[in-house]
């Protein structure tokens, strides 16, 4: 299979796997590349039934309808990003078959499905200091009261459009963003980050 | 060095142990931890600290906060010197270097200060004056003017501090750490709520750090013991944030808050790395808790300037809190009990206390009555009317005086210092920054919160509550219901007991009178500024009856400090001289900030790679690591050339186009925007964006669109492919890939919500490596087998999808330069990978790769447009000579209205046409104008402009493209080219001037 041993990550030319540890110490942020995760950007509308329960039945699960909320599966996590419109994270990486395969659960209804693995990557971000260094580029609140474990969000964060999703128990956060901005967000984040200290992990 | 000369032995909220050494002026002196810059050069005995910025009067330290008008300072040298600072706020550390803004050659010797000698010449509004008469003096006296009114340098060289900026969002934000802050921050604290509490200070506790050691106590504690135990509760909670050296500057709408904090500035040259020099934050706050506290009032009064004069709680906070002598000998001036508590702890340290002299005739509170016991003098019923000293003042003249006059004698009274109070002012200035109202109190002369409209309460001294009890009483209050307000319901707090003396009523003097006839002795109001009372009166007479106007008039309030201690003092003479009630004339606007505060605050980390990000193609590296010259495609880094060693721009885009001519050249087209269109009115949906039919397009092909905004004018152009019945896929110019895509969504989602189609956006998706040339084909067939690349099985304008170079790619047969050529879309992942693979293939062909300058070159030759370089928003499709593109049977598409408008019809538009030079070499400017008669006198008619301008290896002659009027009835006449220093004639020509009939692209 050459695509595999062709493919780049969005941040390989930071050199990332040489500065990896294994274990953070006492950094306050800590930073890794999620380089190989799958998406699927899905349209439809939620007030059809029948494409709620066709997506459904691909995913094994339902869709997230409430505002910035998150629904997952063992492979797929489903983020909600407007009031048609979801973001699909998928293990493993090549998430076309996914794609293929709600294009054909899909056909006659009015809904869409676009592979966009490569237009975003994912940058882990966690650590005790975490919520601070985004705090210091994103207007939102990231209060566990405003924003619990599980909830997503799409803000900036310094000039990148992001998405910042926060995961069940609260301490990892995902930030999805464009291929062409994630440069710009790594180096953002370990200006921001660096009063506290920062340890890169591997993928 | 010098010994810290009045310096107390014991007491106050500074560490003898540690010395820190600082210059001031050039010369060495030392201090304590703890210390400003302010209270230990008032421990050395250093009075003059600056000159007034008008008539550069000698001038001594006032205060002992942020309201300071005359201790300005230069902090640092070099590229991190900072101008204006205030000495009174700048915390010592070891190593500090500071000067005197505003004086020149020296403080103790200023040239300017002759403005004093003459000062009758500079009155109120001198300023406004010179404007006027004698009419063309103006610019010569600006010169002058600045000269000596300078405030301070800016560093020459970039800042080399840090600053961070961040968001934050709360409950309650509580603004001021004093009693009433504490109290407020404990309640709404202990409900639950997310509090952020800011002091400007170094520590809190506000106006309790200034008490003495046996001073006040609350619930039974010395009120600084209380203060540590209440921020160590605070501290414990892990809701509540706190903030020191945090000045609340800015209160905007919908509870919005700007604060600034101080990280590291108190610590010198030994702050560490890591940190930022500030912080601004940016907080969103439920509630806001005001606690800013109140600002003493001076009292007006005849040569009241010099130095060694200062409010009364500033003498009191030297040496409560920073232990040192405000002078050996201090007089008392008031109309108000609590200077009382001045005299009587400056009594307790052993410094002279020549007499209280109290503007009231019968002072009987029980502060007067503890001084009386103390042995201090009470002159009942008398004024300061003079004063005298040339660098610090060394007598003050004493006469009784009763209804605003003099009413006997003078005395002199010798004193090295002048403790002076007129009451206090609350501190409003960020309720007012808040859209609140402010209502007026006759009894004290004090404006206070009125009516707000925003979600925030004040409490304490800035609501006019002056006793520490209200204090108390007030912040738990407030902070219970914001918390309450804000969610949090909570137990009311057990308020803590105090015994604070009771105050006796105050009387309110705007002025004092005094026996120098008027025109000798000055009383300034202003002191940053030099404004007088004679100067707030000649406003008056000559008609400057708005606050307003008065204020830019005068000048009152307009210094670095906006009138802390004036403004007040300002409006209150003017409403006398205009005889108007004091909130009848009312307050100027109080604006952010409430102190100044660093540009490179606002600025942030916005600088450098972080002022706009920059966006890099999957095969960047590449480009890189060959030489590649980048230029700036809206945030994109595109390649523009790839220089071989000793190689110009023009030879290296010379031979990259011949390549492209002759064999192959490579182009990474990733950054044109990609739209992924799906749904079953996607065709429709093209129909109506585009100017031509989209409906018959088979799957598998492609097809040129034009868009149009609704003026008809050309908006953007890109080539679009079918690759399903209701799957499209279109592409944009690289800079209108999102606003194209806002477009879609806008009509989309406003005007035909009915359409089934979604868009999204795959710009990023893919990679694309576009191969172009006589051999491409003979390249593309080496990489893939998939699919048949003959021209009659996959022709021009169409895609094949399959294998290319060992990953999954979609590949159009597209062009834009003339040539045969293919776009591979991969992955991005892959694109490094394919372009390797590509380049690794091509070489026996020959390959090169070519930059943005030779695509133009190439796309020029054959009169291909550029969206925003051809065009400007100005251009239909027929100026273009596009009409072709433009379906005359679609019922209608967005634009098509407009192309029919008497404007777009009209002959004399500027329209597309080429230029040849005469002489082949001469290669035109772009935007370079051109003229139909080239001797005729300015103005000339210009009829044009080029867009477009080239040397054509291939032509081996230059070419341009041209906007002109009715251009295309002008073919073969001979018009001219401004150039710098020359008219250069051109040839009217068709514009395109390679294979018109396209046979190379499409072989």
């Amino acid at each position: 299979m050459p695509e595999r041993y062709l493919r780049q990550s969005v941040l390989a030319h930071l050199g990332l796997e040489s500065r990896a540890v294994d274990d953070p110490g006492d950094a306050g942020l800590v930073l890794c590349e999620r380089a190989h995760l799958g998406k699927v950007g899905l349209r439809g509308d939620p007030a059809d039934k029948a494409f709620l329960a066709a997506v459904e039945k691909e995913l094994g699960f339902a869709l997230p309808l409430r505002p910035n909320t998150v629904t997952a599966g063992d492979d797929v996590t489903a983020f909600w990003l407007g009031p048609n419109e979801w973001l699909l994270a998928v293990i493993p990486y090549e998430g076309t078959p996914l794609a293929e395969d709600l294009v054909k659960a899909l056909a006659g209804l009015h809904a869409a499905a676009t592979v966009l693995t490569d237009s975003r990557t994912v940058i882990g971000v966690s650590g005790p200091a975490a919520r601070d260094v985004l705090a210091k580029g994103c207007p939102l609140d990231l209060h566990p009261s405003a924003f619990p474990a599980g909830s997503c969000a799409q803000s900036l964060l310094g000039k990148a459009d992001v998405l910042i999703h926060l995961h069940d128990g609260g301490a990892r956060l995902d930030l999805y963003v464009q291929r062409s901005y994630a440069d710009y967000l790594w180096r953002w984040l370990e200006d921001a980050g660096a009063e506290f200290g920062i340890a890169v992990l591997g993928d | 060095m010098k010994r810290q000369r009045q310096r107390l032995d014991v007491g106050a909220r500074i560490d003898r142990g540690q010395r820190l050494a600082f210059r001031f002026n050039g010369k060495s002196y030392e201090g304590f931890s703890g210390d400003t810059l302010a209270s230990a050069l008032v421990a050395n005995g250093v009075r003059l600290v600056g000159r007034s910025f008008k008539f550069h009067r000698p001038r001594g330290i006032y205060s002992a906060g942020m309201e300071e008008p005359n201790a300005l300072v230069q902090l640092g040298t070099g590229a991190a010197s900072e101008p204006n600072l205030r000495a009174t706020q700048v915390e010592l550390f070891d190593g500090l270097e500071a000067a005197s803004v505003n004086c020149w050659p020296s403080v103790n010797f200023d040239i300017w200060s002759l403005n004093d000698r003459v000062s009758s010449m500079l009155p109120a509004g001198f300023y406004y004056k010179t404007f006027m008469w004698p009419t063309g003096l103006w610019m010569r006296y600006e010169r002058a003017i600045r000269a000596m009114a300078g405030m301070g340098r800016t560093a020459r060289e970039a800042d080399p501090d840090r600053y961070d900026q961040t968001n934050a969002h709360c409950d309650v934000l509580i603004a001021g750490g004093g009693p009433a802050g504490l109290m407020a921050a404990l309640a709404a604290g202990r409900a639950g709520a997310r509090v952020i509490l800011a002091d400007e200070q170094n520590e809190f506790g506000g106006r309790l750090l200034s008490e003495p050691e046996d001073g006040e106590t609350i619930g039974g504690r010395l009120a600084v013991d209380w203060v540590a135990d209440a921020r160590a509760e605070l501290a414990g909670m892990a809701e509540v944030r706190l903030l020191p050296r945090t000045t609340v500057f800015g209160y905007y709408d919908h509870n919005f808050i700007g604060l600034i904090e101080r990280v590291t500035d108190h610590l010198g040259g030994a702050a560490p790395e890591h940190l930022p020099r500030q912080r601004m934050w940016r907080v969103r706050a439920r509630q806001v808790v005001l606690a800013t506290g109140a600002i003493e009032r001076p009292l007006i009064f005849a040569e009241n300037d010099r130095p060694g004069i200062m409010l009364a709680g500033a003498a009191r906070a030297y040496l409560n809190r920073y232990g040192v002598q405000p002078g050996e000998k201090v007089l008392v001036f008031t109309n108000n009990d609590d200077a009382y508590r001045t005299a009587l702890d400056l009594n307790a340290a052993g410094i002279v206390v020549p007499a209280v002299v109290d503007l009231r005739a019968d002072p009987q509170g029980s502060l007067p009555a503890r001084a009386r016991e103390a042995g201090i003098e009470i002159l009942a019923g008398h004024g300061v009317v003079g004063t005298k000293g040339r660098l610090r003042v060394t007598e003050a003249r004493v006469a009784p005086v009763s209804d605003g006059a003099v009413a006997g004698p003078a005395r002199t009274i010798s004193c090295d210092a002048i403790a002076m109070s007129g009451g206090w002012n609350p501190a409003v200035h960020l309720f007012s920054q808040g859209q609140g109202k402010l209502r007026f109190e006759e009894a004290r002369g004090v404006f206070l919160p009125g009516n707000t409209i925003q979600a925030n309460r004040s409490a304490g001294a800035c609501n006019g509550a002056f006793p520490l009890a209200v204090c108390l009483a007030e912040g738990t209050e407030v902070g219970a219901l914001a918390a309450a307000d804000a969610g949090f319901g909570a137990p009311v707090l057990a308020l803590p007991e105090t015994k604070e003396a009771e105050e006796a009523p105050m009387e309110v003097v705007w002025q004092v009178p005094s026996d120098r006839p008027p025109g000798k002795a000055r009383a300034f109001v202003d002191f940053q500024n030099d404004v007088t009372t004679k100067d707030v009166k000649l406003a008056a007479r000559e008609g400057y009856r708005s606050v307003e106007h008065f204020k830019r008039y005068t000048t009152t309030g307009m210094g670095t400090d906006q009138g802390k201690t004036s403004n007040i003092n300002g409006v209150a003479i003017l409403a006398s001289a205009l005889g108007e009630a004091i909130p009848a004339v009312g307050t100027t606007t109080f604006r952010p900030p409430y102190t100044p505060v660093s540009f490179g605050a606002f600025a942030g980390r916005e600088l450098h790679e972080f002022y706009a990000p920059i966006r890099r193609t999957p095969i960047h590296a590449w480009h890189e690591s060959h030489g590649a010259v980048f230029e700036d495609v809206g945030q994109w880094k595109r390649p523009r050339y790839y220089p071989r060693a000793g190689e110009g721009m023009h030879a290296a885009v010379r031979r990259e186009a011949i390549a492209a001519r002759s064999g192959i050249g490579i182009l990474d087209a990733s950054t044109l925007g990609k739209i992924d269109i799906q749904g079953a009115d996607a065709a429709e949906l093209l129909n109506r964006v585009y100017t031509n039919a989209w409906s018959k397009l088979e799957v598998g092909r492609c097809r040129y669109g034009l868009m149009l905004g609704e003026d008809g004018m050309v908006m953007d152009d890109g080539v679009t492919a079918r690759l399903a019945e209701d799957h499209f896929l279109m592409s944009t110019t690289t800079g209108n890939a999102a606003r194209v895509l806002a477009w879609l969504e806008e009509w989309t989602q406003t005007e035909w919500p009915d359409m089934k189609v979604h868009m999204a956006s795959a710009t990023e998706q893919w990679a694309t490596v576009s191969i172009s040339g006589p051999k491409a084909r003979n390249l593309l067939a080496e990489l893939t087998g998939d699919f048949d690349l003959s021209p009659d099985a996959f022709p021009f304008m169409s895609f094949r999808e399959g294998i290319v170079a060992g990953v999954s790619a979609r590949v159009f047969r597209i062009s834009f330069t003339g040539e045969l050529s293919f776009e591979v879309n991969v992955a991005a992942r892959h694109g490094l990978a394919v372009w390797t693979a590509c380049m690794t293939a091509g070489e026996k062909y020959g390959i090169t790769p070519f930059g943005t300058e030779a695509m133009h070159l190439l796309r020029a030759e054959k009169g291909f447009i550029i969206v925003g370089q051809d065009t400007d928003g100005t251009v239909t499709p027929a100026d273009l000579g596009m009409d072709w593109i433009v379906s005359k049977k679609k019922p209608d598409f967005l634009g098509k209205r407009s192309l029919s408008r008497a404007d777009t019809l009209r002959s004399g538009r500027k329209r597309l046409v080429g230029l040849f030079t005469e002489d082949p070499k001469t290669v035109l400017d772009e935007g370079a104008q051109i003229v139909a008669e080239p001797r005729d006198r300015p103005p000339m008619k210009m009829i044009g402009h080029v867009t477009s301008s080239y040397f054509s290896p291939t032509l081996d002659r230059s070419i341009a493209l041209a906007l002109i009027e009715d251009g295309p009835d002008r073919m073969g006449q001979t018009l001219h080219a401004s150039m710098p220093g020359r008219t250069v004639p051109v040839r009217v020509t068709e514009p395109v001037f390679f294979d018109p009939d396209g046979e190379r692209m499409r072989g």
